[in-house]
């Protein structure tokens, strides 16, 4: 079933993506079949959501890390990603200064910040949005996960990294564009960010990254390791008298799961154009911990789900009653909880069977 | 009052104490095992026999004493998993399996091996493994059941398949936690039956309140009370013992 439903989930996603990519690019604005370039970046943005989600669906799902942080890892990549976009403006900003990005000249900078160097090389950039949020990871996890932090209070530290970033991020001396963060961006790999090829071209890779993310978290969860995990997850202390050190295995998947998350955000930014301290807002993290339930704790498959189809519904919500957005969630959370404890995915294999 | 190791010890715990909040849960304890023994700990609620375990497992570190395991290896310095990886195996009072893992797959992550991740991570099923776990179900007699999921077992199975788990981890000396607590007279006999087995190749400590079970099992039996031993002997010995009989009735 799990096999099955990982096979539907990656031929639908690269499926309906190349279709809506094709129907962008070969069909007229007139054409009945014709989608529109905002509904193209849109479902992009979505699939990078749903990468956030599968990397918190490992975490937590089969390792019982309920990381209320995680976003932190996403926006790290997507700033990473900003900065090489920045770079790539050059001349073309409002100051027309070749090195420094707008912000900076705003803010009086004489010279570029010794770590925005090598940012203006596209594989040094890429290279800093799954080491960052790696290497960040494995500090902070190495410290509570060989300390035994755990539980609730793990959870309270990850919302505390994500809130101490925030404020970081947050504060024009750290050189990140402060409140605005970055935007404006131009062109990315040489191909103009506004043309809709490269807005299909975007939608395409997001799809093809949460389907290799979806196949490596696959890979992990059903060998022998995820087997452990699951172990380490429900009865830690019996793992350890086995031998086991839990520390490890939760170290190995937080790491690989914040480099996930980070990679979903490279692909976000350069489609919603624009990466500000927001992200880092707690509330962020805990909405995609609704998209795992929603879809389906320890499933996956559901996690991605979750994420494309609670945001969906906020795009509707959002567009059709605004205020209502914020009920609407917390009531779906309520109603996840009680009545579907394995998600909308549960409740599809329950149909099923 | 430090002595050397005794020699040929299997385990030798010397003058080891250990206080919660200043509570002496174990107080001056001292205690022999030889290699191949099989030793009953009995004693009341709170006389200290599951922080024994937790001590000699690595779980508490004692204020005070030595904990020798073997030759010369001090127990008190090493960790749960280190100890693990030593040789020394434990059985919870509350049957701890894997519950959302099958039978077959709780008897594989507990096989003697390789732990670290970068093992695991690539790690088949050898047909060596295989055959190791097919034995092991065969004395826990669960192989009729290896797929299904430990979760769906009784509280009896799930007792055996902790014990089948603790088997394949091959350790020198095992350590059991109350593993009757709970059971038919049947699943109790069979019990001790497996025990017996278990040990013709392994040294066994088993922390039991069942003084039927106890005897059943015919071993020198350590009565403890208040975290130190109050009587060492056989069955019939310490059950004559004036202080254990005013120690159980005079509760």
């Amino acid at each position: 079933m799990n096999r099955l439903s990982t096979t539907i989930c990656v031929i639908l996603v690269l499926g309906l993506a190349s279709l809506m990519a094709i129907l962008n690019l070969a069909t007229d604005a007139g054409s009945a079949l014709h989608v529109p370039t905002y509904a193209v970046s849109l479902v992009g943005k979505y699939l990078c959501y749903a990468i956030l989600a599968l990397a918190l669906d490992l975490v937590w799902g089969y390792a019982g890390i309920l990381s209320l942080g995680h976003a932190a890892f996403f926006a790290l990549g997507g700033y990473a990603m900003g900065m090489y976009l920045m770079r790539q403006i050059g001349t073309r900003g409002v100051y027309g200064n070749a090195i420094l990005p707008d912000f900076m000249v705003f803010l009086n900078y004489k010279d570029l910040p010794w770590y925005w160097h090598g940012f203006d090389n596209p594989a040094f950039a890429l290279l800093m949005a799954v080491l960052v949020p790696g290497l960040l990871a494995l500090v902070f996890g190495w410290l509570a996960f060989r300390s035994r932090v755990s539980g609730v209070y793990l959870s309270i530290i990850t919302q505390a990294l994500t809130y101490a970033l925030l404020l970081a991020f947050f504060r024009n001396d750290m050189g990140f564009g402060g409140n605005n963060g970055m935007t404006d961006f131009k062109d990315m790999f040489g191909l103009p960010l506004q043309a809709d090829a490269t807005r299909a071209g975007l939608l395409v890779a997001s799809a093809v990254m949460l389907c290799a993310c979806l196949l490596v978290a696959r890979f992990v969860v059903t060998s022998r390791f995820g087997k452990v995990l699951i172990a380490v997850r429900d009865t830690e202390a019996r793992t350890r008298f086995l031998g086991y050190r839990p520390e490890s295995y939760k170290l190995f998947v937080f790491v690989l799961s914040a480099i996930m998350a980070g990679i979903g955000g490279v692909l976000y930014v350069p489609q919603v154009g624009i990466i500000n301290p927001g992200e880092f807002a707690p509330a962020g993290s805990i909405e995609a911990v609704i998209w795992v339930a929603v879809g389906g704790r320890g499933t996956l498959v559901g996690a991605i789900l979750g994420a494309v189809l609670v945001n969906a519904g906020k795009t509707y919500l959002t567009g059709a009653f605004p205020e209502l957005w914020l009920f609407a969630l917390g009531f779906l959370f309520i109603l996840v909880t009680l009545l579907l404890p394995k998600g909308v995915l549960g409740l599809l294999q329950r149909a099923r069977s | 009052m430090t002595i050397g190791p005794v020699s040929g010890s299997l385990l030798y715990l010397n003058g080891v104490s250990v206080s919660f909040d200043g509570f002496r849960a174990i107080n001056n304890l001292s205690l022999v095992l030889e290699p191949g023994e099989m030793r009953a700990v009995i004693g009341p609620n709170g006389a200290g026999k599951t922080t024994m375990m937790d001590i000699i497992t690595g779980k508490t570190r004692p204020n005070e004493g030595q904990v020798i395991f073997g030759a010369e290896t001090d127990l008190t310095r090493l960790d749960e998993p280190a100890i693990a990886a030593l040789g020394i195996g434990r059985k919870f009072q509350k049957p701890t399996v894997f519950e959302p893992l099958s039978v077959w797959d709780n008897v594989l992550l507990a096989l003697a091996g390789d732990r670290r991740p970068r093992f695991s991570l690539w790690a088949r099923e050898t047909a060596e493994e295989r055959d190791r776990i097919e034995e092991i179900l065969g004395i826990i007699r669960l192989g009729e059941l290896r797929t299904r999921q430990a979760a769906g077992l009784s509280h009896g199975q799930k007792q055996w398949l902790e014990i089948g788990m603790l088997l394949a981890q091959e350790p020198k000396l095992l350590l059991v936690d109350e593993p009757v607590a709970g059971m038919t007279d049947s699943e109790t006999e069979q019990t001790a039956e497996l025990l017996r087995e278990i040990n013709r190749t392994r040294s066994v400590v088993v922390v039991e309140h069942d003084m039927a079970f106890v005897r059943a099992l015919g071993v020198k039996v350590t009565v403890l009370h208040e975290g130190s031993v109050l009587s060492e002997g056989s069955i019939d010995h310490v059950s004559c013992d004036p202080r254990v009989v005013e120690v159980y009735l005079g509760r």
